[in-house]
């Protein structure tokens, strides 16, 4: 192998925006998402992750003579749900093939996958860049087998194997090259991270490489329709690392192709430590794989009835929920697709909005802002938060019902996330209770008016931003409790007679 | 004791006339003074053998015997047997003793069958005289100078001799019934599917199936009794019914159809060959059989379709032998690249990388079409020209091998002439047939002559049916090689 690595390609960065501009990037995503079943792929051993090393691997992982693999049905079934989810193309009949390599980490001497007939052909994947949507086709995914791991450290100038990974089954789902960005290929791998972990095939954990990606990237002279080159940028296990991948890489392309340089087809490896790609293997050496249908196992076939009982199991998914919540919740599409980003984030949100028994978007507005502001504060996932479903529907019924003002709800909130204690009990202890009665209001307003004669007269006047310093005083002297609206009338009636 | 079948050994071991210690121990003395001549067996565990023997004997006083309980049956070396040595034949698996039990070994020591040792094989089941093994060749009792066929060779010269009275087998492209034929003895090639091939070590495994061999037919209905059966470890295992396959040993065979395919005689078998099938298909025709002519025109295309399926399927089935993880490492090398070029170098021969080869050239990317899809697409044909001939017969009949044994070292050097031997055999793989060999006369030279009788998809039952009425009628089956008494 030789080390083109050491290569390196300085480009100036404003030579490079304005070459940018000449020049698209066109990105197709090969993701490996593990299915979360408990046994392999093609034998009976578990799947957990972190045991020991080659205590998962049964006779059939280590590959002794004579043993034969047998396919997990749990794993066709989670490729199917896979498949109906994506609105692909569930072939009744897909074809396991042996893909042939040696490499110490792979048992057989091959890895059983799905090369002419794959489990699940076409569907697509919806994205929103810069809060417009975009439609990603796929071009298929089959199910194939995860090799073991080569540990190159601790063992002096052996090779240890681990062979636990060896047979976990993994779902390899191909996108079209439709991707133009950095940006949108980001989008397009959460939002498949997001769907696989929505129908819970798969548990996304990426840094355990439950769900890794391969970038092919290529370039070509904007507006053109003929794909360049392409190089496939292998095991991405982070959005971050997909994304300085593919910009690195398109940079790398665009400037040997501005020097009038011709892109080579090759594997390269992203090295995050020094952000940059270097090439792994290029075509000449890449492996004939003689693929060819795996004897040892038969054709696979799936009934309609079968087919029919897992689209009855699947879960309303991302974009049904989302056309739901934009035509019967009256959200803005924006709001709807950000709430069905992730499974749990929407359930937090159905949670909510079923004790709210209404109020959909004062739901989702403290759902995709103070609640998820607070989340990502404190760097926590949404069922670490101090603050549950229960709770916060306890607080926005207190605004419901004008029990508190806008603003007290942002302290008890606050409370609550620090605090632990539900909002009834905040509001009663610092005495947050918005002031409904309309006598008492009419009198600090009168008060107000009288302290502030100027504002008065400016806002008789025609100075419109007179009116609202009334309204922050009179707050002011409430301590927030006033109902914004109340006070506006009042302040209105009161500065007009 | 050396003469007498499974069938009655197991009546004199349920009438307690006779206990399998006994048993065992005699074969196993035998095994010991005559292995040296005819090197059928690669290993032998004494110690393991009479356990077994031991355990038998009390499960037959305990009145829980079955048929098997206390026969010791040779296995071929290509069966994974926990605490076995496993070899297949190959220095590459010379120090590999398997951990688990393949499903045949399994079912054979459920019924209580003492496992008698480790037969020798042609190297990866890759031969047709047992000459390319790396213990050294297996000799033909009916004279040691010739070869026992292959790839079961040491299974079949074990039974001729004497030295067990029944032992496992297995079947890729006539690997059973052409050692059979060339040793005078009994063996059946069951349907694919029937038999699992769980820890049966994989040479190309849409072809390969395992199988008794034996003296009698009757001994074949007994031993496949017990090693058929489904088994959810092997994905091609079919899901049926258990069976007695001596069910239908006593019906008579008036009105049986035979069908004398035309292309068996018309490819180069032997006169001496064509003689001795004529007349065992006449003594047929005397116990009320009739016969047909029928054509299989793909036929001619099997050897060549088997010889560019099966390598392939070996390329892939034997890259797992890497040194890596257990058998053979070369003792030095440089880096991993070297590790996998020696290993594989020193630990595999001259045929299993011939074969290695040419599987890896006919799956290579720019001849996958012409070859092996081709070759798929000729074997459905093949396929269906015996479903056509099945319409109108009941079995098929001709020779097993296109002639006798032929002398060790002979057809070494000339891999072509060494295929063509598979001729007869090969198309019953091919189409996932059963096929049985049993023995119908001599040539001129004494060695024994193998009738192939080949049926529909699980017709082994009616198979056997025909080759134990034709044994009644006939002694072939019941000669010994000179020397053995």
């Amino acid at each position: 192998m030789r080390s083109e690595g050491q290569i390196h390609y300085p480009f100036p960065i404003t030579h490079y925006r304005e070459a940018a501009m000449k020049w698209e990037t066109v990105i197709g995503l090969e993701v490996h998402a593990q299915l979360s079943t408990r046994s392999k792929m093609f034998s009976g051993a578990a799947t957990a992750f972190g045991a020991p090393p080659n205590t998962q691997a049964c006779e059939v992982d280590i590959a002794l003579p004579g043993v034969l693999p047998v396919a997990n049905r749990e794993a066709v079934a989670k490729a199917v749900r896979f498949g109906l989810a994506v609105g692909g193309k569930i072939n009744r009949r897909s074809i396991f093939a042996r893909k042939n390599y040696f490499y110490p980490d792979l048992p057989k001497g091959y890895q059983i996958s799905q090369y002419e007939m794959p489990i699940v052909q076409g569907g697509a994947i919806g994205i929103f860049v810069d809060g417009r949507e975009k439609i990603i086709r796929l071009t298929r995914a089959h199910l194939e087998e995860d090799a073991g791991k080569s540990l190159h450290e601790g063992f002096h100038d052996f090779t240890g194997i681990d062979l636990n990974r060896a047979g976990t089954p993994l779902l390899e789902i191909v996108s079209e090259p439709e991707m133009s960005g950095a940006q949108e290929a980001v989008a397009y791998a959460r939002a498949l991270h997001a769907l696989v972990r929505w129908i819970e095939i798969c548990d996304g954990n990426m840094q355990e490489g439950s769900f890794r990606c391969d970038a092919n990237v290529s370039v070509r002279p904007a507006g053109s329709d003929k794909l360049g080159t392409r190089c496939e940028i292998k095991n991405l296990n982070s959005f971050r690392f997909l994304e300085r991948a593919i910009e690195f890489e398109a940079r790398r392309q665009i400037g040997i192709l501005e020097d009038g340089g011709v892109i080579e087809q090759e594997t390269r490896l992203y090295d995050a430590a020094r952000d940059e790609t270097r090439s792994m293997r290029t075509k000449e050496d890449a492996h004939d794989y003689r693929y060819f249908p795996d004897p040892d196992l038969l054709p696979l076939e799936v009934s309609e009835s079968w087919i029919g009982e897992i689209r009855s199991n699947l879960p309303e998914l991302p974009q049904a929920r989302q056309r739901r919540y934009q035509d019967e919740y009256g959200l803005s599409g924006y709001d709807a697709g950000l709430l069905t980003q992730s499974r749990e984030l929407s359930e937090f949100y159905e949670a909510l909005v079923r004790r709210l028994a209404g109020f959909y978007k004062l739901g989702a507005s403290w759902v995709l802002n103070e609640f998820m502001a607070s989340l990502n504060r404190a760097g926590l996932e949404i069922h670490q938060a101090p603050v549950s479903s229960e709770r916060l529907a306890g607080l926005l019924k207190l605004i419901a019902d004008n029990t508190i003002s806008g603003r007290a709800a942002k302290e008890v909130f606050d409370a609550m996330w620090n605090e632990g204690m539900d909002a009834d009990s905040i509001v009663e202890y610092r005495g947050l209770k918005q002031i409904s009665d309309s006598g008492e209001l009419e009198r600090i307003c009168e008060e107000v008016i009288a302290a502030n004669a100027r504002q008065a007269e400016d806002y008789r006047s025609g100075k419109e931003k007179a009116f609202n310093s009334l309204v922050g005083q009179v707050m002011k002297a409430t301590r927030g409790k006033a109902n914004p609206q109340q006070v506006n009338e009042i302040l209105k009636r009161k500065l007009s007679g | 004791m050396d003469n007498a079948t499974i069938s009655s050994l197991s009546a004199e071991l349920a009438a307690r006339k006779l206990s399998s210690v006994e048993l065992t121990g005699h074969f196993l003395s035998r095994i010991k003074a005559l292995n040296a001549k005819y090197n059928c067996f690669v290993t032998l565990d004494e110690e393991r053998s009479l356990a077994q023997a031991r355990a038998a004997d009390a499960r037959r006083s305990a009145g829980s015997g079955q048929p098997l309980t206390g026969i010791p049956i040779a296995q071929k070396d290509i069966f994974c047997a926990a605490g076995w040595r496993t070899t297949c034949g190959s220095r590459m698996l010379s120090n590999f003793v398997s951990p688990y039990d393949a499903h045949v070994v399994a079912q054979l020591d459920a019924a209580g069958a003492v496992n008698l040792g480790k037969t020798n094989m042609d190297e990866f089941a890759m031969g047709s005289s047992s000459e390319t093994s790396y213990y050294g060749p297996v000799r033909n009792p009916w004279d040691v100078h010739t070869v026992p066929g292959g790839s079961s060779g040491g299974s079949a010269a074990a039974v001729a001799a004497r030295l067990a009275p029944g032992a496992t087998g297995t079947d890729t492209g006539g690997s059973i019934r052409q050692p059979a034929a060339m040793t005078g003895i009994c063996g059946l090639k069951p349907t694919y599917g029937v038999v699992s091939r769980y820890g049966m070590i994989a040479f190309a495994s849409s072809l390969d199936q395992a199988g008794p061999m034996a003296r009698t037919a009757e001994d074949l209905a007994l031993l496949m009794t017990t090693m058929a059966g489904y088994d959810a470890r092997d994905s091609t295992s079919l899901e049926r019914e258990r069976e007695n396959y001596a069910r239908e040993l006593g019906k008579p065979l008036a009105g049986l159809r035979i069908g004398l395919p035309k292309e068996f005689i018309a490819e180069g078998a032997s006169a001496d060959v064509v003689k001795a099938v004529e007349a065992a298909v006449a003594e047929l025709g005397r116990l009320g059989c009739t016969t047909v002519e029928v054509s299989l025109p793909n036929m001619r295309l099997a050897v060549p379709v088997y010889y560019v399926l099966a390598p392939a399927e070996a390329s892939s089935n034997l890259a797992r032998y890497d040194g890596a993880r257990y058998g053979y490492r070369a003792p030095e090398y440089a880096d991993l690249a070297d590790m996998y070029k020696k290993t594989r170098s020193q630990g595999f021969g001259a045929e299993v990388k011939r074969r290695i080869l040419i599987g890896t050239y006919v799956l290579s990317h720019g001849y996958y079409d012409a070859y092996y899809i081709q070759a798929q697409r000729v074997r459905r044909l093949i396929a269906r020209d015996f479903a056509e001939v099945f319409e109108r017969c009941d079995v098929i009949m001709g020779p097993t091998s296109p002639t006798t044994a032929f002398r060790i070292g002979e057809k070494m050097g000339d891999p072509v002439q060494m295929y063509l031997n598979d001729i007869y055999t090969t198309p019953a793989n091919l189409a996932g047939l059963p096929g049985l060999s049993i023995p119908c006369g001599f040539d001129a030279k004494g060695l024994p002559v193998g009738l192939q009788i080949i049926g529909n998809y699980f017709a082994e039952a009616r198979m056997l049916n025909v080759a134990h009425q034709y044994q009644r009628a006939t002694d072939w089956h019941t000669r010994t090689p000179p020397g053995v008494e």
